[in-house]
């Protein structure tokens, strides 16, 4: 644009302008699903995360269904370390504790994701409604979520554990009673946003009606949020179950769950710390994985970020 | 003539209840959109052109208070029910937005989004309807629409966007398209060429439009007539030569002197309006133009003015309508 005097009398000529193929630069569409692919495939720390975890979930199952031995079943053989015969040794009665410690790690993840699964129904069904209703309904709701928010919920937790917390299920429905209100106030806050924006407008002005644009415009942009956050609270629901299972007030023996274990073996801490550290160490291990993992998908699931030029 | 009205409207107006009093966006505004004429609705920010569109699609929130009347192909817009509304809406009129980046749903591809448009009136197939989308691109222009309706938005540049835009609004073959400021968040490079794309597809489809700008350069050879607006007023209404020649009213002067020119040798700096636009909330009293005004007088101050006519359909809200000193200033600008 150095030259733009004079001529007054020639009308600029509007050219049919070539768009953004300028050569190397051209840009090929990919689907929703292989651009999320691509942008977590850059972080190796979740790729990794995510084989870690997948070894552990296919062990979890495939351990103690190969294992000669029962996760219930005791043998003759009690308090014993390391063997060819018992790799991870044997508990106080004799039940063989590498089978129970995979059984545990099954219990202790089918119970983070029922609270996952939970969470996100009920956090998810009361965050849209209160963001996208607004009034008096969002008042309310925001009412509820703050009531939850403000009970020292811990202690909530360990009174009614004992009740209902001793099985499987029952742990699962009170943490998911503990946690839904974090998804709710993301989901309640990410519809907030949407509805405000101009292609609700659009949508709007273009003859949508009212669950149309929530269904078809504003669920599908919380699904990003949605599932970075459910992933995460399994880390959370992985850690408060083994707080509650290690004292006393979760999930009860027989049933494995890597909590108990940890409980069940404490004493013998000095002697054999390896029943300790082992279900300790996957705890650790598990909700590590599960942050990584939360991270990449949080990068990989907004759409916005920087597209990969080919 | 009867038949020729598309869009008729009279004494509408639009106050908005807020914190600091009420807000009198538009008031008392009346005009007419016949079919298949563009009608550019011309002013500064705060004008009330946006509002007046928004009124008329039954857009506005809660807080908005609309009176008057207001007939869209002889149905009485503001006493629809909102399940009517809908049905006029995207089909009856449909809007064309500012901004194509915000415009566009960012998790959809641009071809889901333009068969959702059309799948919200017509119950075709989704495969239809898509196919439907990319005969659109191709209408507005989008090289390759084959391949393009699987892009998402942030895969476009602005233009291809607000192109994308475009096809949405004419998906369901609308008669009254209402573009509000289709090209000012756009390049200027590109804005003459979505310009261009929009008078086509007009001119294609048979629509009417309503072209709501702030650009008086812009609309001047694309409009049949032109509506300026000031403090939610209409100031002077009638075919586009009769406004830019006749120099009738002095807010459409100020405008037009701002409007930057190429064959001008002068250094001088650029012209603009003196002042700001009045606040809408507090209105000067008589014209609500005339602390701004070069012409003002003591009547100004006392007496709004009443819409005057100076010609056949053309009419400007100023007292000395008809006895301003005369100007060649638009003349000059090309209509």
């Amino acid at each position: 644009m150095t030259e733009l005097k004079g001529r007054p009398d020639t009308p600029l000529e509007v050219e049919e302008a070539p768009m953004d193929e300028a050569e190397g630069l051209v840009i090929v569409s990919r689907s929703f699903g292989r651009q999320t692919w691509d942008r977590f495939r850059r972080h190796k720390l979740a790729i990794l995360a995510g084989v870690v975890l997948l070894i552990m979930t296919i062990s979890f199952w495939a351990a103690p269904a190969l294992s000669p031995y029962g996760f219930e079943e005791i043998t003759p053989d009690f308090n014993q370390g390391p063997s060819l015969e018992h790799p991870f040794g044997t508990d106080d009665i004799g039940r063989d504790l590498l089978v129970r410690t995979f059984k545990a790690g099954q219990f202790s993840l089918l119970i983070a994701l029922l609270v996952a699964v939970l969470t996100t129904v009920l956090g998810a069904v009361v965050g849209a409604v209160s963001g996208y209703f607004g009034g008096a309904i969002d008042s309310f709701l925001s009412q509820v979520i703050n009531l939850f928010l403000v009970v020292p919920s811990f202690i909530v937790l360990l009174v009614v554990a004992v009740k209902w917390g001793s099985n499987p299920t029952g742990i699962a429905v009170l943490l998911a009673l503990l946690l839904w209100t974090s998804i709710a106030r993301v989901v309640r806050g990410v519809v907030l946003q949407y509805k405000e924006q101009e292609f609700v407008l659009a949508a709007r002005a273009a003859g949508a009606g009212s669950l149309r644009i929530l269904w078809r415009h504003i669920i599908p942009n919380t699904f990003g949020p949605i599932i970075v956050n459910a992933t995460l609270l399994v880390g959370v629901a992985i850690i408060l179950e083994s707080t509650l299972s290690f004292l006393a007030l979760g999930v009860r023996p027989p049933t494995p769950t890597l909590g108990n274990l940890v409980d069940a073996a404490k004493g013998d801490i000095d002697s054999d710390p390896i029943r300790v550290l082992i279900p300790g160490g996957f705890v650790v291990l598990i909700a590590l994985c599960i942050n990584f993992l939360g991270d990449g998908l949080r990068d990989a699931l907004d759409p916005t970020t920087r597209r990969v030029r080919e | 003539m009867g038949e020729q009205r598309l869009l008729e409207v009279e004494n509408l107006s639009t106050s908005f209840t807020t914190e600091d009093g009420i807000v009198r966006a538009v008031s008392d505004v009346s005009f007419h959109v016949d079919r298949g004429e563009v009608l550019a609705v011309v002013g500064e920010s705060g004008s009330g052109k946006s509002v007046m569109a928004m009124s008329l699609m039954r857009l506005l929130p809660k807080n908005a208070f609309v009176t008057g009347w207001a007939s869209f192909e002889g149905r009485d817009l503001l006493s629809l029910s909102e399940a009517e509304m809908r049905k006029i809406r995207g089909r009856g009129m449909a809007m064309i937005f500012q901004d194509p980046m915000t415009a566009l749903n960012p998790v959809f591809t641009v071809g889901n989004q333009i068969a959702e448009a059309v799948r919200v009136h017509q119950s075709v197939s989704k495969p239809l309807a898509m196919k439907r989308a990319v005969e659109l691109l191709d209408l507005v222009g989008i090289p390759e629409p084959g391949q393009r309706v699987d892009s998402y938005p942030h895969e476009f540049s602005g233009g291809m966007r607000q192109r994308a835009v475009i096809a949405m609004a004419i998906s369901n073959d609308p008669q009254l398209l209402i573009a509000d400021e289709p090209t000012t968040a756009l390049d200027v490079t590109i804005q003459a060429q979505v310009l261009e794309v929009i008078i086509t597809v007009q001119r294609a489809t048979g629509a009417a439009m309503l072209l709501i700008t702030h650009d008086l350069g812009l609309v001047a050879g694309v409009a049949d007539r032109v509506q300026v607006m000031y403090g939610g007023r209409v100031f002077e209404s009638g075919d586009t030569r009769d406004v830019y020649y006749g120099g009738n009213n002095p807010y459409t002067r100020a405008l037009m002197r701002s409007v930057p020119r190429l064959d001008e040798r002068t250094s001088d700096r650029l012209s603009s309006v003196p002042g700001t636009p009045p606040s809408l909330i507090r209105l000067p009293r008589g014209c609500v133009f005339w602390p701004r005004c070069e012409f003002s007088e003591q009547v100004c101050r006392t007496t709004e003015p009443e819409l005057i006519q100076c010609g056949t359909d053309h009419v400007s809200r100023c007292h000395f309508a008809t006895t301003l000193p005369e100007f060649e200033y638009g003349a000059r600008l090309g209509a």
